[in-house]
């Protein structure tokens, strides 16, 4: 088992595994995505109260999914990377953070966008909204940090740190709409309960879902490999790698 | 549409926009490394050969 995860920890391996599966996943990510969009745009019925400006739910909803999800991602990345000192897990880590960025950035302005026909107003200061918007600012701290150090160790560090301290604004956003009286409705996808909504109207969300998580799957692995290479670049597996894919 | 296309459409336009530069940036990245190496393993073939010569002179 052991042996496993030392080899999990290999990027050489990690690389070349990947490049297996890839394009089955940028497959599956892309049929996923095309279905639900289709679905959702052109065959679920209008909403009773908000008409068609409903429809960005099923880009708002696995965004924000994704953008909560990645950070676990990128802070038990960083763990792994602190705890065990496993290169690989940094590169996780590096790669998690710019797209977790774009995916929560993708939330806020897909939100804003359905808030001003829904609430009339593009931004207010409601819990979920701000405690997304401290999401962004994570993220984007995380990344800066990896710019900020000369050595690897020290950045990677402090964006582990930075990754874990951060973790307690997921709960708060997920809570915020039970904990506090706010604009932002309360969920309507529950573990315990059906969902409030048409099945209609749900089903082409619930696609869209696992499409965005095989999306997110596919752009952390890309990113990882590029990652990979740039830093194994001078390793004599990075220049058979280069020399075999121009014959 | 009742009105709202606008909005939908524009949503769907900016989601879209960065989900393709998420996708297309490792991979232009990725090509950038490639361009380097390659470089890199020219420069050192050349090497190879001109040493080679000069310990044939």
């Amino acid at each position: 088992m052991w042996q496993w995860f030392h080899r999990l920890g290999s990027p050489r391996w990690f690389y070349q595994t990947s490049g297996k599966w890839l394009p089955w996943l940028a497959g599956i990510t892309f049929v996923l995505l095309l279905i639900g969009l289709v679905w959702g745009l052109g065959f679920a019925p209008r909403d009773a109260k908000q008409g068609n400006s409903f429809r960005i739910i099923y880009i708002h909803v696995p965004a924000s999914f994704l953008a909560l999800a990645g950070y676990y991602v990128m802070a038990i990345a960083g763990a792994v990377g602190l705890i065990w000192k496993m290169k690989l897990a940094d590169m996780v880590m590096k790669s998690a953070a710019p797209l977790g960025a774009a995916l929560t950035f993708v939330a806020l302005v897909t939100g804003a966008i359905w808030g001003k026909p829904t609430w009339g107003t593009y931004w207010v200061w409601d819990a979920r909204i701000t405690s997304m918007l401290v999401l962004l600012f994570l993220y984007m701290g995380v990344m800066a940090l990896q710019h900020s150090y000369t050595s690897v160790d020290a950045a990677n560090k402090a964006s582990a740190v930075l990754s874990l301290v951060g973790m307690v604004n997921i709960p708060i956003i997920y809570k915020s709409v039970d904990w506090w009286y706010t604009l932002h409705q309360p969920a309507t996808i529950k573990f315990t309960e059906a969902p409030t909504m048409h099945p209609d109207m749900f089903h082409p969300l619930l696609v869209m879902i696992v499409g965005f998580y095989c999306f997110y799957a596919l752009v952390l692995i890309l990113n990882t490999r590029s990652e990979i290479l740039h830093r194994e670049r001078r390793s004599s597996w990075v220049k058979d790698v280069v020399l075999q894919n121009q014959r | 549409m009742d009105g709202h296309g606008g909005y939908v459409w524009f949503a769907y336009l900016i989601a879209i926009l960065v989900m393709v530069w998420l996708v297309a940036g490792p991979l232009f990245r990725q090509s950038r490394v490639r361009q380097t190496v390659t470089r890199e393993l020219r420069r050192e073939t050349a090497r190879h050969h001109s040493a080679g010569e000069a310990g044939k002179e």
